[in-house]
Parts: structure tokens; sequence; C-alpha cells
């Protein structure tokens, strides 16, 4: 009788690799697998290289903005397929998709808050939701909020990303560009302030209108945040994209913007701002 | 004027063949063809108003995009007079692609800001193919505001693929260019009347496309993507631009439909590029109609009016909610 028994074969390990996804997800910063628990304790920071990871628009608000002060508006506006837009899926299986996939209507909330303290008319963009292109819908809320500022005389806020104008509402989504820079222009009128935060990725035509705009602009570390796509400006000008190019530090060097701003400073930074240019706390 | 076909042309220009033998034919053998001629020249005329009747959403594109069309500086050529055209941002460099400068509209003292393509490889190079660099923009607010302090109506002529995806782009923010346009046109204290002569490509077209009254030529097309990058994003090949392009709503009559654009101006029969003259002087019409309304609005209700146009503009359906809930 032998004293040592061979232990029977196990697939241990390889069952540990059949965990449900997304309770671990990769670091696009440093490659390393990071625990989702760990994740949401460090506000979808990487804990190991400080990359930021997308953030749903709920955890933005819901760490931004003084307990229970966020007040939601425009909460039921829906987006229309206008077009009858068909290509390899249609606007409406995809509108379908994404709101059974987040759990939101479309790819922004807004409403008014408070930031220690500071009333601001508040929007932040969902990238989950359709890359959180602006069509309409984003385009009146966004718009809506800010005349809210304008009427309340409150600071606005807006937390963006976003893969550019919707082209499954064609030229419509492009007027939202107008009409969110229009806003602006009579919210700024009245010398009230608007903080325009860039998380990864802000592009094209968000990039373009109101995200440009901030009397003070903040990124978020390494976020990525340009004009064109880095695809499209290879194959037009053949030539080598320089390193850390469109990157929050990128335009930083080149003075584009004010500040990067870690996210775990970001509700304080905000709130120092506020106290500069705001009266009404 | 003479131009290569495009491909949807191809049976009028075998039909005008055709015309041409039977015509040399009648002079050879001495024989009286002259019905056949004139049934022939009805029929030449009966396809061509069927074809450009018809012309579907790339068709258009194509015209909008023909190397004989009239470009922007075509136009101030022939609409306008005593033209000084204005160089530079004062911060950079000059822009070839965004030509600005003054101009008078028959009576009317104005500035012009405009996109201006190239016709052989040379004038491309120089024009950039139309596309503009932050500079260009800047230099288009520069002269805005030049025309706001001597109460000069702003006249822009959009004919733009798209603003310039370059590096150098980048890091002179051509987003922040175009941003800022859209904001201080928005409240210009001059009338601004803007046209889409040839292609409106997305945020490149609309950077200088903030206005009291948007026109639109016959065959222009306007639209959010190019119907090529639609096409690469949507079915993933750029084969489909035809289909892209029907899909996009980016016509004349569909953005009439859509509200984004206030009057349509015809073109000459087969597209602007077939008699210049013509096209510019219906656009030269349209424009001193336009202006001379703008004018006769005080500035206040004008600005009011302009924001109205814009804020407008979107779909979305929202529930009814009661007051107070």
């Amino acid at each position: 009788m032998a004293i040592f028994k061979k232990p029977a074969l196990k697939t241990e390990s390889r069952k540990k690799r059949e965990m449900p996804p997304g309770l671990w997800q990769k670091c696009d910063g440093c490659g390393e697998v990071v625990h989702e628990i760990e994740l949401v304790e460090n506000d979808r920071v990487c804990p190991r290289c400080d990359y930021h990871f997308t953030q749903t628009a709920k955890e933005r608000i819901a760490k931004l903005c003084d307990p229970d002060s966020f007040v939601e508006l425009d909460a039921g506006l829906t987006s229309i397929d206008t077009l009858k837009f068909q290509g390899m899926a249609s606007y409406k299986d995809r509108l379908r998709k994404y709101q059974d996939k987040t759990g939101l209507i479309d790819a922004v909330l807004s409403g008014h808050a408070l930031i220690e303290g500071y009333k601001v008319a508040i929007a932040v963009m969902d990238f989950s939701f359709l890359a959180a292109t602006m069509g309409s819908v984003v385009g009146e809320r966004i718009t809506r909020v800010i005349e809210y500022g304008t009427a309340h005389g409150a600071a606005v806020v807006i937390v963006a990303a976003s893969g550019g104008a919707r082209m499954y509402e064609g030229m419509l989504s492009l007027m939202q560009m107008a009409k969110t820079s229009g806003a602006l222009a009579l919210h700024a009128e009245k010398r009230l302030p608007f903080i325009s935060v860039l998380t990864n990725p802000t592009t094209a035509g968000v990039m373009a209108s109101f995200s440009s705009l901030g009397d003070v602009i903040i990124a978020e570390p390494r976020a990525m945040v340009g004009f064109a796509g880095p695809r499209v400006i290879k194959e037009t000008t053949h030539q080598d994209l320089p390193e850390r190019f469109q990157t929050a530090e990128f335009l930083e060097e080149h003075g584009l913007i004010d500040l990067i701003v870690h996210r775990k400073q970001l509700r304080m930074q905000l709130a120092q701002l506020l106290a500069y240019f705001s009266s009404t706390r | 004027m003479d131009s290569p076909p495009l491909d949807f042309e191809k049976p009028i220009l075998e039909l005008q063949r055709r015309l041409q033998e039977l015509k040399s034919h009648s002079d050879k053998h001495e024989i009286d063809f002259d019905s056949e001629v004139e049934s022939m020249e009805l029929k030449i005329r009966e396809t061509r108003r069927q074809i450009y009747e018809n012309l579907t959403a790339w068709q258009r594109v194509q015209i909008a995009r023909h190397v004989r069309r009239p470009f922007a500086l075509d136009y101030i050529a022939r609409c306008f007079t005593d033209w000084v055209e204005l160089h530079g941002d004062r911060v950079f460099g000059d822009d070839k692609a965004m030509p600005c400068g003054l101009a008078k509209l028959g009576p009317y003292r104005c500035v012009v800001i405009s996109q201006q393509k190239g016709r052989d490889t040379k004038e491309n190079v120089k024009r950039n193919f139309g596309c503009a660099y932050p500079e260009g923009y800047r230099k288009a607010l520069r002269v805005m505001r030049l025309g706001e302090k001597f109460n000069l109506p702003v006249m822009a002529l959009i004919d733009t693929p798209g603003a310039y995806p370059g590096i150098g782009s980048e890091e002179r923010h051509i987003a922040e260019a175009i941003a800022v346009n859209l904001r201080e046109m928005m409240v210009l204290r001059v009338p601004i009347i803007a046209t889409v002569i040839g292609e409106g490509g997305s945020g490149g077209a609309l950077g200088i496309g903030i206005a009291d009254r948007v026109l639109i030529l016959e065959n222009a097309y306007y639209s959010v993507i190019s119907p090529e990058a639609c096409s690469a994003i949507l079915w993933k090949d750029r084969k489909h631009a035809p289909e892209a392009a029907e899909a996009l709503k980016l016509t004349a009559d569909d953005l009439m439909r859509l509200g984004v654009v206030d009057e349509v101006v015809s073109e000459p029969e087969g597209g602007a590029h077939r008699d210049h003259d013509l096209a510019a002087a219906n656009l030269g019409a349209a424009l001193r109609r336009n202006l001379k309304r703008a004018l006769e609005t005080p500035i206040d209700e004008l600005l009011r009016e302009r924001y109205a146009k814009f804020r407008k503009l979107g779909n979305f359906a929202e529930p009814k909610v009661k007051n107070g809930a």
C-alpha cells in the first residue's frame, strides 16, 4: 500500500478563469488585472498605476455632488428615429440595445445639484450608451440644463465623454453643437461660470462645441481628447503621430486646457473654482 | 462649360454622340435628316430632364464635389464687387482654404468668409483641398468681428469636405476654434447669411455656418459625416457610400424638410458647373433678397430669432409631466 497517494487531477485553475465576466478588469494603463471591488472602492481608478477607468454617469454624480442634492431634470426625453436610419443595424435596434444594457434612456444625465454647497446645473455624459454620441436628446438636455443655469443664476458643470455627433440622426445631431454653444453664449452674457470636465474619451462634435468653451477646462489624467480620430489623422497625413498625441497631458503641454485633475480631487477642485466665480452658496 | 461626365450622365453623352453621327452622315451624303435630328434633340432634352430631376443623394454628392463646380472665389468674383481679401488670423498664419475679406453685394457693404477648394493639384495644395486649419476659423472670426465693429453684415460661403484632420490642427486646437465660432456667431450683432455652395462637411462647415438665414444650393449637400466615413463605420466598408448618402438625409430637399436650411437656391440644369454665370446670378439674387430682409429687422429681434432657429432643431419624445410632480 502506498503511503503517498497521487492526488486526483484537479482543474481548479481552469475553473477560476470561468469567473463571471466583469469581475476582473484588465487595466489599459499598466496591463494588470484589477478586481471589480477594488475598482469600485477606488472610484474606478487603477490602484497600481492611477489609470482612470470609465465611470458611469450615475457613479460620477454620486461622487461629485453633495449627498442627495442631485435633482434630475428632463429625465423622460427619449430619442426618435427621425431619419428611419438603416445601416447594418437600425437606429431603433441600437437604442433599444443600449437602453437594455445600461439602464439609461440616453447618453446623458442632467439636473441641478450642490457641490460643497454651491448650486450647479450639471450634466454628465455616459460613454457606455452608444459611445455617448450627441443626438437630439443629449443636445436638448445639455441645452436645457445650461438654460436652467442661466435662468437660476447657477454655474454650469458638464462632465463630457463622447465619440462625437450621433450620425443616426444626421444633421439634427450636428445642429446640437450649435444649440449647446448658443446656450452657453447666453449663459456667459449673464457672467455665470461654466466649468468643462473632459474624460476619456472626449472627441469630435462634443469637443468642437460646448466642451471646449469652459471658463475653466479640466481633464482627467491620460484622457484621450481631440477633434479627429487618430486613425483618420494617420490616413490623411501619412505621418507618425507624436507621443502622447491627443492625451490630456498633450493638451496641457500645448496650452489648450487649464488643469489635469485626478478623479479623487475633482470634487474639491470644482468647489474651489466655484468659490472664485460664484456668489451663491 | 465643358466638364468630364459623371457616371449617371453617360446616357446623355451616348445620345449626343449619336446625334453628332446623324448630323455628319447628313452632311456627307446630303440627305435631309432634319426631322430625325429634331426628334433626337428632343429625346436628349427629355433624358436630361429625367436624369436631373431624379438625382439620388449620392449623385448629388458627386455634383457637389465636381471639379468644375464654381467655388467660393468664383461666386465672389461674380456676385460681389470691390473684393478686398484680408489675410491671416494675426496669431499663427494665413489659411488659404478660408478666404475672407470685404466685398459689396449690390448696394450692400459686407464682410465675406468662405471656404475655397482647388481645381488642380497645385491649387489644391495651396487650398489644402478646402480643409481649413484652426487659423482659418480664427481668421473668419477676426473678420466677422471687423464686420460687427463697422456694422457690415456677414456673408458665409461654405464648401469644405471638413476641417483638416492633421497634427497641427490638433496642436492648435481646431475643436476650440470651431466651438468659439459657434458661440460667437450666435450673438454677433450684424446679420449673417450662410450658404452651402458645394460640400457642407460636418463641424468644419458648421464652424462658419451659424446664421440668420441658411441657404443651400440645389445640388450641394450638408452632412454630419461624409457618406464614405459613415459607410466605413456602419457597413465596415467604404463601398456602401451611396446607401449611406441616402440614409443620412443630406440633400437640399431633405434638409429643408428637417428645418436645417431655410431656402434652396436653384442651379442651372445638370448642375452649377455647367453655367457659372447663371449659378452666380441665382445665388446673388437670393443673397440680396435675404440680406435686405435681415437688414430691415432690428438687431435684437434678429438675434432672438437666430437663437430660436437653432434652439428648436432636434427631434425627441417627451412625456407630459404634471406640474409640481
